[in-house]
Parts: C-alpha cells; sequence; structure tokens
C-alpha cells in the first residue's frame, strides 16, 4: 500500500513541478549551474570508467574466442555492440545513479533539514519547480556524456586490443564498423533520455519528501540509489522489449 | 491586521490547535509563547499556509487565506517575511545573495537597484561587511541577523518569527529582540514571534499569547503578565527562582 501511496506521490511531485514556473532570469542560472554539477562534474568519471571498461570487455571477448575459425575482427564489433547498446546507456546511468542521484537527495534532503524548502514555500516560491526542474533540464544533456563514453569505450577497447597484442588495429577498426546499424544509436539515445528524466527525479523525490535529521539524508541518499538503479534496469528491460524485438 | 478565528488542527489523531483566536495589530511584536508541544510552531505554520487547517478562519488585512487563489496566496506571500529558528539561509549563495534573493524574485528592479537596497539593509542589521562571507563563516548571531534582513528586503507587511533566540547568548539574543522591535516600529508590520525566551516575553512582549496543550490558556502585555494570577501562564513563565523574585521584586516596586 504504502509503494502505491510512493508513486501516486511521484507522479504529483511531477505535475507540480511543472506548475508555477520560477522566472526565467532565475531559472537561467539554476540550468547553467546544475549542468555544472551534474554533466561537468560528472565528465571525468565517465571518461575513466568508459575508457577501462571499453578495454576489460575486449579481453575478455578477445580470450573467449578459442575457435580459429572465427574472426579476429569480430572483438571490434563485439566491443562496440556491447558498449552502445548496454555499457554506456545502462551500465554509465547505474553509475550516475549513485554519483548524481546521492548528491541530489543530500542536496535538496539538507535544505529539507534546514528548512530552506519551507523558506522558499512562505515566500510563495513554487520549491518542486525551483529545485528539481532545473534539474531536469540540465539532466537532457545526459546524453552528451553517454557519446563521450561510448567514444571512449571503443577507443579503450581498442588500445586493449592493439597493446595487448590480441588483434590487429585494422582487424578492430574492420569489426567496429561492420555491419553498423543506425537504429543501435537512437535506441541507446532513446534509453539515454529516460534514464535521464529518473536519473532526476527519483533522487529528487527522495530527497524532497524525507522527514527527520542528517542520519535520514544519509539514508534517504542510499534509497534512492536503490530505487533509481531498480528503475533504470526495468525500464531497460521494457524499452530494450519494445524497440529492438 | 491579522485576525484568527476558531482555528483547529490535528494530525492524525493528536489535536494540536484546539479553537485558538487571535488578533495581531500593525506596528506591534506579538509574542505565542507555550512550553515545547503546546501547539506554537504549527499554529505559526498554519498561519503562513505551510499547514492545512481543518477548520477556522485567518484573514489578512480583510483577505480571507482559505478563499484566496494560488496567484493571490502567492501575491500575499510575497508581503510577507519569516525568519526561521535556524536561519534558513541558503548555502549556496553569499549573504549578499540570500538578501537579494526576494528582490530577484519578485520585483523588476534593476541590479543595481537591489544591490542597494540590499546594502541598506545588510547595514541595517549592522552586516555591512559581510557581503561576500558564505552562510557557513557566519556566526549564529550573524546568520540570524542575516535572515532578519532577507525577510524586510522586500518591505513586508508581515513577520514571522519562529524562536529568532534559540541558540544566542543572552548578549547576542537581546541584540536581536532589539532589532525585531526596531524594525516593527520603523516599517509598521505586523510581527509575530513563536519563542519560549524569557528575556523576549519581558523586553518586547506587546501582545502575549500563551498556549498550553493546543488552547490559548492567556492573553496579555510585557506588564499584565507580572500581574496574572492565571496559574498555567504563573507556573510557566516563573518556573525558576530568578523570575519569581523579578516578579515579587516588580510587584513590591508597584505597591
Amino acid at each position: 500500500m504504502n509503494y502505491l501511496h510512493n508513486i501516486g506521490k511521484y507522479f504529483l511531485m511531477i505535475k507540480e513541478m511543472f506548475r508555477k514556473p520560477t522566472k526565467w532570469s532565475v531559472m537561467k542560472h539554476l540550468i547553467l549551474k546544475d549542468i555544472d554539477d551534474l554533466i561537468i562534474s560528472s565528465l571525468g568519471i565517465v571518461a575513466f570508467i568508459a575508457f577501462f571498461v571499453g578495454g576489460v570487455v575486449t579481453i575478455q571477448t578477445a580470450l573467449n574466442i578459442s575457435n580459429p575459425l572465427i574472426p579476429k575482427y569480430l572483438v571490434g564489433f563485439a566491443t562496440r555492440q556491447s558498449i552502445i547498446l548496454e555499457f554506456a546507456p545502462t551500465f554509465i546511468s547505474i553509475i550516475m545513479a549513485g554519483k548524481v542521484g546521492s548528491f541530489i537527495t543530500s542536496s535538496i534532503g539538507t535544505m529539507r533539514v534546514t528548512e530552506q524548502i519551507d523558506a522558499l514555500e512562505v515566500m510563495g516560491i513554487n520549491s518542486l519547480n525551483y529545485l528539481v526542474f532545473p534539474k531536469v533540464i540540465a539532466l537532457m544533456l545526459y546524453p552528451f556524456a553517454i557519446s563521450i563514453a561510448i567514444f571512449l569505450g571503443i577507443v579503450g577497447g581498442m588500445a586493449a586490443c592493439v597493446y595487448g597484442g590480441f588483434t590487429t588495429l585494422e582487424d578492430y577498426i574492420n569489426g567496429v564498423q561492420l555491419d553498423f546499424v543506425p537504429f543501435h544509436l537512437t535506441y541507446a539515445f532513446i534509453k539515454t533520455f529516460v534514464f535521464a528524466f529518473l536519473l532526476a527525479t527519483i533522487p529528487s523525490f527522495h530527497g524532497y519528501y524525507m522527514k527527520g535529521g542528517a542520519l535520514e539524508v544519509g539514508k534517504a541518499s542510499t534509497t534512492s540509489f536503490v530505487w533509481t538503479s531498480v528503475m533504470i534496469i526495468l525500464l531497460n528491460y521494457i524499452l530494450t522489449q519494445m524497440l529492438l524485438s | 491586521m491579522i485576525i484568527v478565528k476558531d482555528l483547529y488542527k490535528s494530525f492524525g489523531e493528536a489535536h494540536i490547535l484546539k479553537g485558538i483566536s487571535a488578533t495581531f495589530e500593525k506596528g506591534k511584536t506579538n509574542l505565542i509563547i507555550g512550553a515545547s508541544g503546546s501547539g506554537k510552531t504549527v499554529f505559526i505554520k498554519c498561519l503562513l499556509g505551510l499547514f492545512p487547517y481543518e477548520k477556522g478562519c485567518i484573514s489578512y488585512d480583510g483577505k480571507i487565506f482559505s478563499d484566496l487563489t494560488e496567484n493571490q496566496k502567492r501575491d500575499l506571500r510575497a508581503e510577507i517575511g519569516m525568519l526561521f529558528q535556524g536561519g534558513a539561509l541558503f548555502d549556496s549563495m553569499t549573504i549578499a545573495e540570500n538578501v537579494m534573493f526576494p528582490l530577484r524574485m519578485f520585483t523588476k528592479q534593476s541590479k543595481s537597484e537591489m544591490e542597494d537596497r540590499v546594502n541598506i539593509v545588510l547595514k541595517r542589521v549592522n552586516l555591512a561587511e559581510a557581503h561576500n562571507k558564505m552562510p557557513s563563516e557566519a556566526s549564529g548571531g550573524m546568520q540570524k541577523r542575516v535572515a532578519i534582513a532577507r525577510a524586510i528586503v522586500n518591505n513586508p507587511k508581515y513577520l514571522f518569527c519562529d524562536e529568532p533566540n534559540s541558540g544566542l547568548d543572552p548578549k547576542t539574543a537581546i541584540v536581536i529582540d532589539n532589532l525585531i522591535q526596531e524594525i516593527t516600529d520603523e516599517y509598521q508590520i505586523i510581527t509575530v514571534i513563536n519563542s519560549h525566551d524569557m528575556n523576549s516575553v519581558m523586553e518586547i512582549g506587546e501582545t502575549i499569547i500563551f498556549l498550553k496543550d493546543g488552547y490559548k490558556a492567556w492573553e496579555g502585555s510585557k506588564e499584565t503578565i507580572f500581574k496574572t494570577d492565571n496559574e498555567a501562564v504563573t507556573n510557566f513563565v516563573y518556573s525558576s527562582n530568578l523570575m519569581k523574585k523579578v516578579r515579587q521584586m516588580y510587584i513590591e516596586e508597584r505597591q
């Protein structure tokens, strides 16, 4: 029953978020600040993880191809497919649920504990629009981070492949170019937009409606990470079923 | 004038406010006192519209709060200044930005006009040099003064203060009390203060309402509180030996 209550409350929060918009001159700054906090500051960790996991995917694929009849360029093909279809949009989003999600929950939760949200409400400001809406807009640039992750994942795979001696550079590049289906990129970016919305709203929900003190802010951050990850994985399944099958 | 009539508020089975009526006048500091759990904070949050109430009526200069549309409530709230217990300053903004915030949200002033107004109010609360400090770099007393500056920057008609002296040393507490009273007088605003600090009661309580278990148990002023024989008030206000002696001396002096 409590789950249903919270689901209803989540959708009401989203509806409320679009009501009574904040002045554009103020909102503009909030969006730019959130782009910096949520996207720009995450690029380092996204790049690092993408590069090395791309390398690991390549090594694992190469090591598991023991049949001499399977051409070596398939290592590049498998790396590209894994990175575009799953690794970049889904795996990176789960990492972002930890990094960005806990940042959003703890910052909004702290504002709740220290009565800053009450202060906004008393001033007649729609606090949901003021706090959550800029995060949703900022995270619409999340596909930009995922594009970098795709590129660096493939480059990381190439480095691992060539410097590890698994295939030649030429074979790897041939594999990466083999049977490329542009819709797979569309699929990856559709998923990314959906996950971006979840990354902005679920942690905001847990921060905004939390009750208690500093300890509860920590608990809310953990809960928000768990629920954001669960929803990303669940929607990943549904979207894959809908778009690819 | 703020008029509250027969206000009721419950949380589930817990009845917090049980038919409270009060009148708060312009240019006066109105204190709401009572023990912890007596319903002071709930009362003030009902006045601000942060908590919906079940029964009763709140009117701001003739405007019935519950009859107002969302836009009208928003306009009314732009005329309200609030000083929260912990200050509730925005951590990500400097002191000057915190004070400028209501101006940015509700006025169409140019940046230089806003900066001028911020300078005036920060000077008024003796914080002319603190513009670029972050709230975390300010002491408790400074944070309260910044919160007062933010509350008055947009020339509010109503000022609400939730325990403005909590966590402050006696000297700073008096500075804050006097500042609130001076501002109330200077700008002719309606000030409602929620407090259980007896110094505040004796210093600035032009109208005092005593809440007990959700009821209004007594109403008077800083002069009449010395003479009252209302048992609930005397048990609360004169619970310490020091306050008992103060009262005794006051009565003897008058005789």
